[in-house]
């Protein structure tokens, strides 16, 4: 027991040590004073001041951040109503059907994911001349795609609830409705509140099926990272990836505090 | 009720569902260089007997298998004893080290990615690191080849090993280890015969979970691979983007999903058992 141990905790060190190297590198030179990140030459911030100064970058984030709010927000809503169905409809026409497609995203490759959107993009705009390629396109195959991550943790959250309480709501002359918004809904917030979080990271942060659906104009902040790093290493990457780790560090050890002192 | 359905089940119908036949679709089209889109829909099975004929995209196929299997295994290997070692701490620590697993997920993938380009780098960090501990004299650059890929890949994909393998074996009864030794059980034996059987729905999920994106990806080997790696996805990336031929990316895609169909159904079969041994 005691030799098992030491070697499991020995190797989650090593793991620990293989996550956060890298991105502990990536860190450190965003301070450095030369191009390379072979070689160190000195403290500097002169790249955290070119990418501040970098017009494009950060239009592409802003674009970014709005195109996350509404596919996340699209997302949560939806994802909502479908892990909610899957759980309390347990018959339906096209039930079994209905089950796959909100989790087929999931586990689809995005390549595919990509193309089939884009498709049905150029379909829809040879019909009906619309809609234009851009935040609208991106931001409903970001929906899409995000769906069945909130509908997972939303099913998952009911199927650990205590009926009895939606049951006494009921029984008092609650209609199902209020049942739902005053009993059901604050139970299961926590979960759709996570959803959305994991949906709005995920946009955020999407690649592939946005440079698919994105068109000409529109350019989100990982295709311009993307189209930055594809040249080769960029300072000012690095100093990119200083901010998101630091934004994702707090988040997520505010959402344990908070966590930890509701419990 | 009936709108709580209909809503998400339209949705998917016509962003998901639509799609996909709509990829099948083309993919029976002919390649129509001089029109826009560059398709002339149809009936033709050429681009899949072009896919079938082409050593090229048979060599992409084996390749993409062959780099997401060893890549799964490693990481099984290296993940498993992660979870282990988190299920086996106190419980008031698992919080902080699950999170820590976690926490590199809420970042850029993306970005993930690109702090491995510098290390791998012509005279990068790893390089260096070799030279001078002295495990290899002239390791040459490793941006760029398979080894790559597979790095990249365990890396992305660790937290998505963990995670299932540790929700199995934090809720392992220790009582039943116990049982096991008190019958005679070595402690090996015991692991072998009680915990392993126990976390395999863990197991089936992480390797998946794994294998799956690992299959389709594009973004490692399209930036930590070479010319002379080949993954399907980055095939279906090029004849889409480079090349224009639509019919037969929509050909690529629609092979890859049913290479995927198999893991795919095991991987939602695992799932639904799980959440019903639950309720």
């Amino acid at each position: 027991m005691r030799g098992r141990a030491r070697f499991a905790f020995g190797m989650l060190a090593f793991g620990y040590a293989f996550l956060y190297l890298p991105i502990a590198l990536v860190i450190v030179y965003s301070f450095n004073e030369s191009r390379l990140v072979t070689v160190w030459s000195g403290f500097s911030l002169k790249w955290w001041h070119a990418l501040f100064a970098n017009e494009a970058m950060l239009e592409a984030a802003w674009l970014s951040l709005r195109i996350a709010l509404v596919s996340a927000t699209g997302a949560a809503l939806l994802g909502l109503a479908a892990g909610y169905a899957l759980v309390r409809a347990p018959r339906f026409p096209g039930r079994t059907l209905f089950g796959s497609l909100v989790v087929a995203p999931m586990v689809m490759p995005e390549v595919v994911m990509g193309i089939s959107m884009l498709l049905l993009f150029v379909g829809s705009e040879r019909l009906f001349g619309g809609p234009d390629r851009g935040f609208l396109t991106i931001a409903i195959a970001h929906t899409t795609f995000s769906i069945a991550f909130v509908a997972i943790v939303v099913q998952s959250r009911l199927a650990d609830f205590d009926r009895a309480l939606e049951e006494a709501a009921m029984d008092l002359g609650a209609t199902p409705w209020v049942t739902f918004r005053t009993i059901t809904l604050p139970l299961i917030a926590p979960a759709v509140g996570s959803g959305w979080l994991l949906a709005f990271t995920l946009s955020l942060d999407d690649l592939i099926l946005t440079q698919f659906v994105a068109g000409a104009q529109s350019q989100t902040l990982p295709m311009r990272v993307y189209s930055s790093v594809r040249l080769g290493v960029d300072p000012q990457i690095n100093v990119l990836a200083t901010i998101v780790v630091t934004i994702a560090a707090c988040a997520l050890i505010l959402s344990g505090w908070l966590t930890r002192r509701k419990a | 009720m009936r709108f709580v359905i209909g809503l998400p089940f339209l949705w998917l119908g016509i962003f998901f569902l639509l799609p996909c036949l709509l990829v099948l679709a083309i993919s029976l089209g002919t390649y129509a260089p001089d029109s826009v889109p560059p398709v002339e829909l149809g009936f033709s099975f050429k681009s899949f007997a072009l896919l079938f004929s082409d050593d090229l995209y048979l060599a992409a196929w084996l390749s993409s298998l062959r780099i997401a299997a060893t890549s799964t295994l490693v990481a099984l290997l290296l993940g498993y004893p992660m979870a282990y070692a988190i299920a086996r701490a106190a419980p008031n620590r698992r919080p902080l080290l699950l999170m820590l697993v976690v926490l590199p997920f809420w970042t850029s993938f993306l970005i993930r990615i690109y702090a491995w380009m510098g290390l791998l780098a012509d005279n990068g960090l790893i390089e260096q690191f070799l030279r001078w501990s002295g495990l290899a004299s002239n390791p040459g650059t490793i941006l760029g080849t398979e080894w790559a890929v597979h790095l990249g890949i365990v890396y992305a994909y660790l937290p998505f090993m963990v995670l299932p393998l540790y929700a199995t074996l934090e809720k392992l009864d220790d009582s039943l280890l116990e049982a096991a030794a008190d019958l005679g059980a070595k402690p090996f034996a015991a692991f072998l015969t009680v915990t392993l059987p126990l976390s395999l729905p863990g197991i089936v999920a992480g390797c998946l979970l794994v294998f799956i994106p690992a299959v389709g990806e594009f973004v490692i080997p399209d930036l930590l691979g070479g010319t002379e790696t080949l993954m399907i996805g980055k095939v279906l990336w090029d004849e889409f983007f480079t090349n224009g031929d639509w019919p037969l990316a929509s050909a690529v895609a629609v092979c890859l999903l049913v290479l995927l169909v198999g893991p795919i159904a095991l991987f939602q079969r695992n799932q639904a058992r799980s959440l019903e041994r639950r309720t």
